[in-house]
């Protein structure tokens, strides 16, 4: 049930959210971060600034992250979506979630969401020319002045190095890979 | 009766444990307030469109095209709350902080933008955000103060003077500095900062009334006033809820246990949560009031900008006299401060700001006048740091332009002035405790190779001017301390309580009213807790702050929470330990066996304080679980609770008529290096290393404290460097996350830090409060890094590439 309710069209809205179809109908340009916290209560995904800044509300779209607040519903038509509620399979952490927990990578923890879906993404796809701190620069965080973040990510890098095929399998079926 | 052997000891303090808050977190699973369960109204804020005037009506406009009409809102404005329902007398509509100048709702006159004057209430989010848009407030201008560096003396609403010997005299004083070697002048600027945790401000209230006051399809309209006893109950992002619950008690006029203040996990505070949350909490309260429905208020960003508190702009006029060999001799201040529309919590910033004001230096005559001014901008208030950062950048800036002066190495030009113990700071408060802030100054210097770095950057620049490249690289240094706790006689008035308790399942539970806001107060207070009580950490717990189950513990400011808060969680588990052995849970048979190795980890002999033996360890765990367990089941609080109340340390006072005494307990003292790399094109600056070294009395856990530092070094390095408060006829103009620029991992660098520890006698374990203290130092640090690369003697912040350029015009012109 879409829990919009200004007048106006409504459009129906397929998607793999984390390997689980989910249909919704909803107004075409409701924001993909309030089908997900309002629509599929997934509230792990936050609200931070509401214009693609902050990076709090980070969700991988096809495998690429993207800020959750500026893609509309109905570009998600068909598509995969994976929230941070998504990168742990069975109960088990992705070896990121892990690295945070052991380095310290969460404070207040309001970023952590979008930081760790961002920091799975570097994990799965490899880092951009500037590296972990150009790799999350889309994410703000305002607690830990990213030390403990970036030695999250090369902790989570070395972990998923370590495995076999990579952590890209990680997490559900509807993963980034 | 007490153990014969008694055995202190800490397995947890001093190693960095992992926050139990974490794993939620990183599972996206830890609930914040816009992620609890929530079936009610959602509400919107009616706003002042101007800076100030008067209010002379609200036009509600068509909402045809949002499905919606008038009828299905309530609407809450001032006229909602009676005027004098409060018992004190006082108008309830007046929020109970310090002075009680600032209304939940503009009655009439509004003295800044952005205020509320009316709230309204729908079913649906959406269409209520919609709504509040479509109201007009209708105004009345009047004429609106914005300059607070221009104001007249009538906008001035507080006044702090210092004197130190000759500087109780404004002739002697001139005499004095008149007499001295060398004269240094300067005007020192900050500008306004966004705390900008990245949860905006949020809160969700809920009233417990009679059926009898609940409409009913017979009655379908009732007064907002309940004609019966009532109770009040809010749930949100905040630091501080005995502020809230203070704010509500006078607001709703309710008896203390009318009112009940819950803290949800917040997603940062930064000082941001801790006044604001009051009004967000009456608003949302006044709005279920009106319902007899819970009611939501969510802001989002731009909102959050636009109308909650900012750092302080100040601006700080120096005057120093120093002896040929500079040593200082004279110091004189004026600072000004702009506390924007409404008193708030602005005398105890001007106040911090005063007292950190000279730094660690020994200065014998000592003349600063420190103004808080009343001008028609939102109220500015607590950030991290609280005053500090302000006075501390104009000093350690200034300190340079004094070396510069002298031809001193700016580290040598502060060792000839660093306090010494038993020396006295600026505010007549003689330091007993032992420091050595020469050696600790060094220490810095040696680990940022100060001497080979200046040199290295200066060797640098001669390579680029030669090449012309417009790339210059310079090494800057600022010395401070940071007082921990509320100053002065604050904590004395707090009376701050803990309570710690025995469960059933024979752990410990920790009560107390701080709040988890990052900062890592559950790890902290679990594992001083522990360690008092000679647990393991997995049997201790942390109760929720909520008013209903809390003592009040004073508020989550001031870096007071481990220090003051943590020191009472020590001293409540040892009452709670007394207890358990006068009730006869423990005795001689549950002590450990003698000689019995404790683990690796484990230091033995350390008291947590002069106050606390910890002898917790004297006891087998187990035993202590038995007798926890056995104290829970009593029934009885005599032996199932233990609790503590906040006694002041011995030594001298604080004489708040004069600012002089013992202003804070104890300080951390901290050097911080930065090298940058400026672009002559562009103006860009680039932060190419960064040292924090700061002593901190006892690093409780590393992990932590590193997270603390960089964070707040981080975040300093922002408002140095990028971060700017846009005014427009008293109007934000870059309320957004877009406009207005905070650090991303690419601006920085890592952070190097580094402790060194001094314990302090009345903290856990010697531990002093850290919060606070990287956002004082880092502004200034930089800044003197560019002026050593540039020439550039900038003493405004922020350090924008427009400043550095425009500086740069400006002194070839000059040429």
């Amino acid at each position: 049930m879409a829990h919009d309710h200004l007048p106006g069209p409504r459009t129906t809205v397929r998607m793999r959210i984390n390997g689980e179809e989910k249909t919704v109908r909803v107004a075409p340009m409701r924001r993909l971060l309030d089908v997900l916290r309002e629509d599929v209560g997934l509230k792990g995904t936050k609200e931070g600034c509401g214009e693609g800044e902050c990076g709090a509300c980070t969700v991988l779209l096809d495998g690429e992250p993207v800020c959750s607040c500026l893609v509309a519903a109905l570009q998600c038509e068909g598509r995969e979506v994976r929230t941070v509620e998504g990168l742990e399979s069975h109960g088990v952490l992705h070896p990121v979630q892990e690295a945070f927990l052991q380095h310290g990578g969460a404070q207040c923890g309001i970023c952590t969401p979008g930081m760790v879906v961002t920091a799975a993404w570097l994990v799965d796809k490899g880092l951009p020319p500037g590296g972990i701190r150009e790799g999350i620069a889309g994410n703000i965080c305002r607690c830990t002045g990213y030390g403990a973040i970036v030695d999250s990510v090369e902790d989570a890098i070395v972990r998923c190095q370590r495995k076999a095929g990579g952590c890209a399998q990680e997490g559900s079926e509807g993963g980034a890979a | 009766m007490n153990i014969a052997r008694p055995v202190a000891a800490r397995a947890h303090v001093g190693h960095s444990r992992p926050r139990p808050d974490a794993d939620a977190k990183v599972r996206g699973t830890a609930p914040y307030v816009d992620d609890l369960p929530f079936e009610g109204l959602h509400g919107a804020t009616i706003r002042t469109p101007i800076a100030r005037g008067r209010v002379t009506g609200l036009r509600f406009g068509d909402l045809s095209d949002l499905g919606a009409d008038w009828s299905e809102f309530a609407v809450v404005t001032a006229q909602d709350i009676p005027r004098r329902s409060a018992k004190d007398g006082v108008d309830p509509n007046l929020v109970a902080l310090i002075e009680r100048d600032q209304p939940f709702l503009v009655r009439d006159a509004f003295e800044h933008m952005h205020e509320p004057v009316a709230l309204i209430a729908h079913p649906s989010l959406e269409v209520v955000r919609a709504a509040a848009e479509r109201v007009e407030v209708v105004v009345e201008a009047l004429p609106a103060r914005l300059d607070f560096r221009t104001a007249g003396e009538d906008a001035v609403f507080k006044t702090i003077t210092v004197r130190r010997d000759a500087g109780e005299d404004a002739d002697a004083f001139a005499a004095e500095l008149a007499a001295c070697a060398v004269r240094v002048e300067g005007v020192y600027e900050t500008q306004a900062q966004e705390q900008c945790y990245i949860e905006p401000n949020g809160m969700i209230a809920r009233v417990v009334c009679d059926p009898d006051d609940l409409p009913s399809p017979e009655r379908p309209s009732v007064p907002t006033w309940p004609s019966k006893p009532f109770r009040v109950e809010v749930e949100g992002s905040l630091q501080c809820p005995y502020y809230v619950h203070k704010a509500l008690c006078s607001l709703f006029a309710l008896p203390e246990d009318g009112v009940r203040v819950a803290a949800t996990l917040a997603g940062g505070g930064f000082g941001g949560k801790e006044d604001y949350p009051s009004i967000l909490a009456g608003h949302a309260g006044l709005l279920a009031l009106k319902t007899r429905r819970p009611v939501k208020m969510i802001y989002d960003r731009a909102e959050d900008m636009v109308a909650t508190t900012k750092r302080h702009p100040s601006q700080s006029r120096i005057v120093t006299g120093h002896d040929a060999d500079g040593r200082l001799r004279c110091v004189q201040i004026d600072c000004r401060m702009d506390g924007g529309a409404y008193v708030t919590l602005t005398p105890v910033v001007l106040s911090r700001g005063v007292i950190h004001a000279v730094g660690p230096y020994e200065v014998p005559h000592v003349r600063i006048t420190a103004q808080a001014v009343h001008t028609n901008t939102p109220p500015h208030g607590a950030f991290r740091g609280f005053g500090a950062p302000q006075t501390v950048f104009a000093f350690e800036r200034h300190m340079d332009r004094v070396a510069t002066e002298l031809g001193l190495d700016p580290a040598e030009l502060r060792r000839r002035n660093l306090v010494v113990r038993g020396g006295t700071l600026a505010v007549s408060q003689t330091i007993e405790e032992p420091i050595a802030l020469e050696a600790w100054l060094d220490e810095a210097l040696d680990a940022f190779d100060w001497r080979g770095r200046r040199a290295r950057a200066e060797a640098f620049n001669h390579e680029a001017q030669v090449s012309g490249v417009a790339r210059r690289r310079g090494v800057g240094l600022a010395t401070f301390m940071h007082g921990a706790g509320f100053t002065g006689s604050g904590e004395d008035y707090l009376a701050s309580k803990v309570k710690v308790r025995a469960t059933a399942e024979g752990q410990l539970e920790i009560c107390t009213a701080q709040t988890e806001i990052g900062q890592g107060s559950i790890a902290v207070f679990s594992q001083i807790a522990a360690d008092t009580m000679g647990l393991q950490l997995a049997d201790v717990a942390v109760a929720r702050p909520d008013t209903d189950q809390v003592p009040n513990s004073g508020p989550t400011v001031a870096s007071r929470t481990s220090m003051v808060v943590g020191h009472l969680v020590a001293r409540a588990s040892e009452d709670l330990l007394g207890r358990l052995e006068r009730a006869g849970l423990l005795g001689e048979a549950d002590a450990r066996p003698e000689g019995e190795a404790l683990g690796e980890d484990v230091v033995v002999g350390e008291r947590p304080s002069a106050m606390v033996q910890g002898r917790g360890w004297s006891y087998r765990p187990e035993a202590l679980r038995r007798a926890l367990a056995a104290a829970a089941a009593s029934g009885d609080a005599e032996i199932a609770e233990g609790w503590a109340q906040y006694e002041r340390p011995p030594g001298g006072a604080w004489d708040d008529t004069v600012y002089k005494g013992v202003a804070y307990g104890t300080y951390a003292w901290a050097n911080y290096l930065a090298e940058v790399e400026v672009d002559g094109l562009t103006g860009e600056v680039k932060v190419l290393d960064f040292l924090a070294s700061q002593e901190i009395g006892r690093v409780l856990n590393p992990l932590l404290a590193h997270g603390q530092i960089e964070g707040g070094v981080v975040q300093a390095i922002g408002w140095a460097l990028l971060e700017d408060c846009v005014w427009k006829d008293g109007h934000l103009t870059n309320g957004n996350m877009t406009n207005y620029v905070v650090p991303t991992a690419a601006d920085v660098p890592p952070i190097q830090v580094r402790f060194q520890e001094s314990p302090y006698a009345y903290g856990p374990w010697g531990a002093k409060g850290i919060g606070e203290l990287p956002m004082d130092g880092p502004a200034p640090a930089l800044l003197n890094a560019i002026a050593h690369a540039t020439g550039i003697d900038l003493c405004a912040l922020p350090a924008s590439p427009e400043r550095i350029v425009a500086a740069q015009l400006a002194a070839e012109e000059a040429r």
